[in-house]
């Protein structure tokens, strides 16, 4: 089942000057078809402007459609009525990790969702409990989040989304403002959320070493989608990749420029331990 | 143009109960024309470091020279040190505040009391330098994309004219477009303009590729300075404290693991491109 | 300096006074506050000394540390007790050109300035003593009946407990900002008024713009977590009074029951 459909999916971020009169019109996405099965992981890549974050805003339903259709499960996020079952459904995660958290106390912001979709009370302990758990961060329920470093304190965004039960989990750029270790942690964390809670992932992002494990990359460029397929069909096409602007892992890069000068590699290496068993068979 | 540490201590909150080393002893000695790396984790001891060389915090002890001058003396000028030792922190568009692009990296040549005209040649030199084009200098800096407003921010310091351009992470949160622009300029200017940087960053891939010293930081000590290639050879140590070396010194250690006699030095993908071709036609041919 | 402002600050330890409820140390603050204006005599202030110290002494906060608070309200202190002391009219004990000081004014001036100890010790027992997160809780309750008046109760309070977890924030922020113009050659110390004050824009501006920024994404971030006010919603710790408010509530009601009865006595 699709958690995630779009059809001719279009948005335009639409200037008026002082008197109302529309001054220009941008299209940040441009009629765009895929669809998301349930428990993937799927993995949206892009540079600046090139229309992802729009993408996921839409998903929640913070922004609607200028013409098209997306519907989160099941729900058409045109339809006003289900605004709060859609963002129950689909909770986001976004950049900045300290914009976020609402509460002074790790486990009063992961309440927060819960609370503001009338769960009660006891349930709302349980599901905190539940969650900090899941992010790893159940030790720290009682630290103020202004202690906690940035990977941390992500790992407490998810948690306030994981709170609220929802199906998928899209999360905008997530290690963005974070060191290696802290975005290492986070997608660890999404990782096995995907793995043990069969939660859809939408990861959107623009480190290249983060989408190796998914199911699914989808690459967007100028608001449409220009790149789609498994990781490893994806970055065997580095020549396309550098096209619209994207690195790949460092590794590929390697693999890919031995591969040029004629020593015989396959296409898509995307860890170490590939290209070393390739060379050594060589 | 050089810049001595000698016996760097500092101590947050001395003598209380928060009290933290947080530089320990740091000896140091950055030579005019060099391109340094400074890495570590978070809360290392980084930014502390960087903030001492241009005088924004003062060491609890020891003694910093700027040009053989001590910087601690009492008639030793602050101000100009700041100008000379130019400093680009973390997300330095957040300190934009002109109505236009060129008022904005015109605000520090004018707090050095510098004639207008000379103020303007600067600013607009810098703008030159950081690839923002004539058609953006009247422009809002609130309305660029954070690639350029980024840049309109490092030309806020390089209007200043320094001799030592210091960035704590300036990829921080750019694209990978974004990111390639920023590294490209600043080392075409210290290519060009001879400018001497020290370049803070996470990456390791973007430190290997630009620099040719590394500075590594760990609880407050230095514990390397040296060259990329001896510097990431320690690998495993790095790993012990948090950090890492480029993906393509891996492949060369765990090549070499295989039995394959490449050498493990190379950082980069040219550099490791050319030592397994030189193995390959060795072996293949 | 602002390190030193200790009103306000939540100081944890493990008492009665810190587990009560919310509503009852606001009530009973606000109580405490008005009796401290219902005599004025000596044994009133007698026993709102014992009520006072005895809840200190429970309360298990260092009385240095509740004393360090009243450092920073110093000058209002002393500006009080002046005004008083050379103000009042009666029986002059000395005088010096137009300054006297009068009988009246000395008795008046140590009974002001005691009551304004009181007032800032026995307030700032009530933060010391409550985390911010159950102040405001507590806060919305109480206020509660003024939602019938179109009081927007709960969003004051989400904006307060919202500003108390980005104060800290934005303070570092400006620090931040501070460092980055000083490394721009800005200079925010030297200079008169108006430089001083002109000064403050490179500072002020950014400061702002961030501000706002973070309030656009906060917005965003609530929404996308189904925040829609305070209707609906259900409350990860709902108030509840337990036998130590009922009791407490008790106290306070013999505590003015006394000073009433001293009043009507004496």
């Amino acid at each position: 089942m699709d958690i995630i459909k779009a059809s001719e999916l279009t948005y335009e971020y639409i200037r008026r000057n002082e008197e109302g009169d529309v001054d220009s019109i941008n299209q940040a996405i441009k009629g765009i078809d895929f669809d998301i099965a349930k428990g993937d992981f799927v993995a949206i890549l892009g540079h600046n402007g090139s229309g992802k974050s729009t993408l996921a805003k839409a998903i929640n339903a913070i922004l609607a459609p200028t013409s098209g259709s997306l519907w989160v499960k099941g729900y058409d996020t045109k339809d006003l009525d289900k605004l709060w079952d859609i963002r129950q459904a689909a909770g986001m995660v976004f950049q900045n990790p300290d914009n976020q958290i609402i509460a002074t106390v790790v486990e009063e912001d992961v309440g927060f969702g819960p609370e503001n979709i009338g769960i009660p009370t006891k349930e709302i302990w349980e599901r905190v409990e539940e969650s900090l758990r899941a992010v790893g961060m159940l030790e720290y329920r009682k630290h103020s989040p202004n202690k906690l470093s940035g990977g941390q304190k992500q790992r407490v965004a998810i948690a306030g989304i994981m709170a609220m039960k929802p199906e998928c989990i899209v999360l905008d750029e997530p290690t963005a403002m974070l060191d290696p270790n802290g975005r290492k942690d986070v997608i660890h964390t999404i990782t096995e959320l995907n793995k043990r809670e069969n939660v859809t992932i939408l990861l959107i992002t623009h480190y290249m070493d983060e989408v190796i494990g998914a199911d699914k990359v989808i690459v967007m460029d100028q608001g449409q989608i220009v790149m789609e397929g498994t990781p490893r069909e994806v970055f065997s096409k580095v020549e396309e990749l550098k096209k619209y602007r994207l690195d790949v892992p460092q590794v590929t890069e390697l693999a890919y420029e031995l591969k040029k000068s004629g020593i015989p590699i396959p296409d898509g290496i995307l860890t170490v331990d590939e290209l070393v068993d390739e060379l050594s068979r060589l | 143009m050089s810049i001595i540490l000698d016996k760097v201590n500092y101590k947050y909150s001395e003598s209380t109960v928060y009290e933290k080393h947080a530089l320990k002893d740091i000896n140091l000695k950055i030579n005019d024309g060099e391109f340094i790396g400074l890495i570590g984790h978070t809360g290392s001891g980084k930014s502390t470091l960087i903030q001492h060389l241009n005088g924004l915090m003062k060491a609890t002890s020891g003694a910093i020279y700027y040009n053989g001058e001590d910087i601690y003396a009492k008639d030793f000028n602050m101000r100009t040190l700041r100008s000379k030792v130019g400093l680009v922190f973390q997300y330095p568009e957040h300190q934009l505040f002109e109505t236009s692009v060129i008022k904005d990296v015109s605000f520090g040549p004018r707090n050095l009391g510098l004639p207008d005209l000379e103020i303007d040649l600067r600013a607009y030199e810098a703008l030159k330098q950081v690839g923002i084009g004539e058609d953006l200098i009247d422009a809002s800096p609130f309305e660029l994309s954070g690639g350029q407003k980024r840049r309109v921010a490092i030309a806020g310091v390089l209007a200043m004219k320094p001799e030592v351009l210091i960035l704590d992470e300036p990829t921080a949160g750019l694209d990978p477009k974004g990111r390639d622009e920023i590294l490209d300029r600043i080392a075409l200017l210290h290519k060009e303009q001879k400018i001497t940087v020290i370049l803070v960053s996470h990456s390791m891939e973007d430190v290997a590729k630009y620099v040719d010293r590394i500075l590594v930081m760990n609880k407050g000590e230095l514990i390397f300075d040296n060259t990329p290639k001896n510097v990431f050879a320690h690998y495993k140590e790095l790993e012990n404290i948090g950090l890492a070396a480029p993906q393509v010194t891996y492949v060369m250690n765990r090549l070499r693991d295989q039995g394959i006699r490449v050498s493990t030095s190379p950082t980069t993908i040219k550099e490791a491109k050319e030592e397994i071709l030189r193995w390959a036609k060795g072996e293949i041919l | 300096m602002i390190r030193d402002i200790t009103i306000g600050q939540y100081y944890p330890a493990d008492s009665v006074i810190h587990r009560l409820d919310p509503r009852v140390k606001l009530i009973g603050t606000l109580l405490f506050i008005i009796s401290l204006f219902l005599f004025n005599h000596f044994w009133g202030y007698v026993v709102a000394s014992i009520y006072l110290f005895g809840i200190i002494k429970i309360s298990k906060v260092p009385f240095k540390f509740i004393v360090k608070g009243l450092k920073s309200v110093m000058m209002i202190f002393l500006f009080t007790l002046v005004f008083n002391l050379f103000m009042t009219p009666g029986t002059v004990l000395w005088s010096f050109g137009f300054l006297k000081i009068t009988w009246e004014g000395i008795r008046i001036a140590i009974f002001m300035g005691i009551r304004l100890t009181y007032l800032i010790l026995g307030s700032s027992l009530m933060t010391f003593t409550t985390t911010p997160n159950n102040l405001t809780d507590g806060l919305e309750s109480v206020m509660g009946p003024l939602n019938k008046i179109k009081v927007p109760v709960h969003e004051i309070a989400m904006m307060m407990s919202i500003a108390l977890r980005f104060i800290p924030i934005l303070l570092e922020e400006t620090d931040k900002i501070m460092k980055a113009q000083t490394a721009r050659g800005a200079d925010f110390e030297t200079g008169g008024l108006v430089k001083r004050a002109k000064s403050m824009i490179p500072l002020l501006v950014p400061l702002f713009v961030s501000a706002f920024r973070r309030a656009n994404d906060l917005a965003m971030a609530m929404e996308a977590r189904c925040y829609q006010g305070g209707h609906g919603r259900t409350k990860m710790n709902p108030l509840r009074y337990y036998k130590r408010d009922y009791l407490s509530f008790g106290v306070m009601a013999v505590y003015l029951g006394v000073l009433i009865g001293l009043n009507i006595l004496l």
